[in-house]
């Protein structure tokens, strides 16, 4: 087992022990134990329902919202349990950040998309808000095609556009973490192109797990791969080790597009 | 060969059109009747006088009739709101959330005389509010909430869920997502639900009937909250049954104001959902 779930070098920004969650009876995650390196994108690969998601839900709580969802075992940011019963859970997800599937801009404006985080944790002056909503919107390449139309619903710009909006949003609140949920899913290749090469922009300051089921996307991006399979963590390495030398037949089989 | 064309695809269709047809018709045809028999028979009772004289004219009725329905809006809004708002948002499955449910199921089943008699035993005279305006705008209140609370709740569970975890990802807290996503974007519903619900309440007799209104004032006009009222569907219920003397016509005038401003509120309603509806989609 022990080579097959390595521990990555340099600094570890989330680590899970045990992890598990389950829907009622139904267990999605099975005693996952993981170190997540910080500042690289980690990817978390597997077919549709291997729990990958639920998993990445966890590290953020947001599978609390969840009705009758309840996780065991713990889960580790900056060496600190996030399960804690003085941890803020909205302190806790202002550090996290999360990018769902399909993008969900708030029906209000551009800017009002960007300023809702910042807004929710205070109350920040007119400037101070102007410039942390150029900022994040820099951050996320979508500065320049929306500076002219800040005041526009956000309803109005494309997919791709819509899907950047998202994250802008989330870089306002200053996170450390982004956990990424299959981000381009729903996007056309060169939307989805543009969301890789700001994931790896992004990198440089930020913790990014990625889920996906895009192989490719996976090897393109992500500097450590983790392959998720009917809830457990099959097999957790180097991107290229993953993909080139995976130690376990069931990685090697999806990896190399026999199942999934 | 004519036995096949019966019972063909094509002929089941036909008969099955046919049948929502006259479903549909069934609909609406009683409505237009009832309009047309009302247009045909009042028409001639309307005058400029009967309309608008302080006297003898419906302008007293008229107007306490949407001061009550402005007043039972206000009432019945922030209570079946923050009801929709608990049990949409906030409140888990449970026995507590059952009962609600069961008990505003009752409550929407419950006659309207018999909400008429509940306020006049609570408001008029528990606490002493009279018979008024008030009294009469907390009975109807009362009337309308359980279709306020199923409404606005309707509206709430529009709300895409993406919206609230999109929210509640970025730190917010439960309220902070309802106050800042939810309720904006279900707003439209909740309003058209508001307004059909007290649209309902406006043309009703028996709520009143102990708790706010008089067939004849010294003061026509509610002087405030406390004071009384006179109002349309009573002003017709005392004309068609006890008052001497009034001609049929005023009579069926009478009834023809009191659905035009039923029909009015309620095409405020459609208009108010098309504009809001235009100004946000996801």
């Amino acid at each position: 087992m022990a080579e097959r779930v390595i521990t990555p070098e340099g600094e570890i920004k989330i680590e899970t022990r045990d992890l598990s969650v389950y829907y009622g009876d139904f267990e999605a995650v099975k005693e996952v134990s993981i170190a997540l390196p910080s500042r690289r994108i980690t990817a978390l690969i597997g077919p549709s329902g291997c729990g990958k998601s639920s998993f990445l839900r966890c590290l953020n709580r947001m599978n609390d919202v969840i009705l009758g969802a309840r996780s065991e075992g713990e889960v580790l940011l900056d060496g600190r349990s996030i399960h804690e019963a003085d941890l803020d859970v909205a302190q806790l997800r202002r550090r996290v950040g999360m990018v769902f599937q399909s993008a969900n801009p708030f029906p209000m404006s551009v800017y009002d998309n960007v300023a809702y985080g910042p807004r929710l944790h205070g109350k920040p002056g007119r400037e101070a808000l102007d410039e942390t909503v150029e900022r994040s919107l820099r951050a996320a390449a979508l500065w320049d095609e929306v500076k002219d139309k800040l005041r526009q619903s956000a309803l109005e710009l494309s997919g791709g556009q819509q899907q950047r909006l998202c994250i802008a949003r989330v870089l306002a609140v200053e996170p450390d973490v982004l956990l990424m949920d299959e981000p381009s899913s729903a996007l056309d290749p060169t939307a989805t192109f543009r969301i890789e090469e700001l994931m790896v922009e992004l990198a440089q300051q930020y913790t990014i797990v990625l889920v996906t089921h895009n192989m490719y996307q996976a090897s393109r991006v992500s500097r450590y791969t983790g392959f998720f399979l009917l809830g457990e963590l099959i097999e957790y390495g180097l991107t290229v080790d993953i993909f080139e030398h995976p130690q376990d037949r069931r990685t090697d089989d999806y990896v190399r597009g026999r199942f999934g | 060969m004519s036995a096949r064309r019966i019972s063909g695809p094509r002929a089941t269709q036909a008969v099955a059109f046919l049948l929502l047809w006259v479903a549909a018709a069934a609909v609406v045809l009683p409505v237009l009747g009832i309009l047309a028999v009302m247009v045909v028979r009042g028409a001639g009772g309307l005058s400029w006088g009967l309309l608008f004289s302080v006297r003898e004219g419906l302008l007293p009725a008229v107007v306490g009739t949407v001061c009550l329905v402005t007043l039972t809006a206000l009432i019945a809004a922030p209570l079946g709101v923050a009801a929709a708002v608990y049990l949409s948002e906030y409140a888990r499955p449970g026995p507590l959330v059952r009962l609600i449910r069961v008990s505003l199921v009752n409550l929407a089943g419950v006659p309207s005389v018999v909400y008429g008699l509940f306020g006049l035993a609570l408001f008029v005279m528990v606490l002493r509010f009279g018979r008024s305006l008030l009294a009469g705008a907390c009975t109807l209140a009362l009337l309308v909430l359980p279709l306020v609370i199923s409404a606005s709740e309707e509206a709430l569970r529009q709300v895409p869920r993406r919206l609230r975890e999109a929210s509640l990802a970025l730190g917010a807290s439960r309220w902070q997502t309802v106050r800042g996503v939810v309720l904006p974007n279900a707003l439209p519903g909740i309003i058209t639900g508001l307004i059909l619900s007290v649209s309902r309440a406006a043309g009703e007799t028996a709520p009143i009937l102990f708790t706010a209104a008089f067939f004849s004032l010294t003061h026509p006009f509610p002087r405030s909250v406390f004071g009384e009222i006179l109002a349309l569907p009573y002003q017709l219920f005392v004309m068609a049954t006890e008052a001497p003397n009034v001609p049929a016509e005023v009579k069926w005038a009478t009834a023809l104001v009191l659905v035009v401003v039923v029909l009015g509120l309620n095409l405020v309603a459609i208009v108010l959902r098309a504009r809001l509806r235009r100004a946000r989609r996801w």
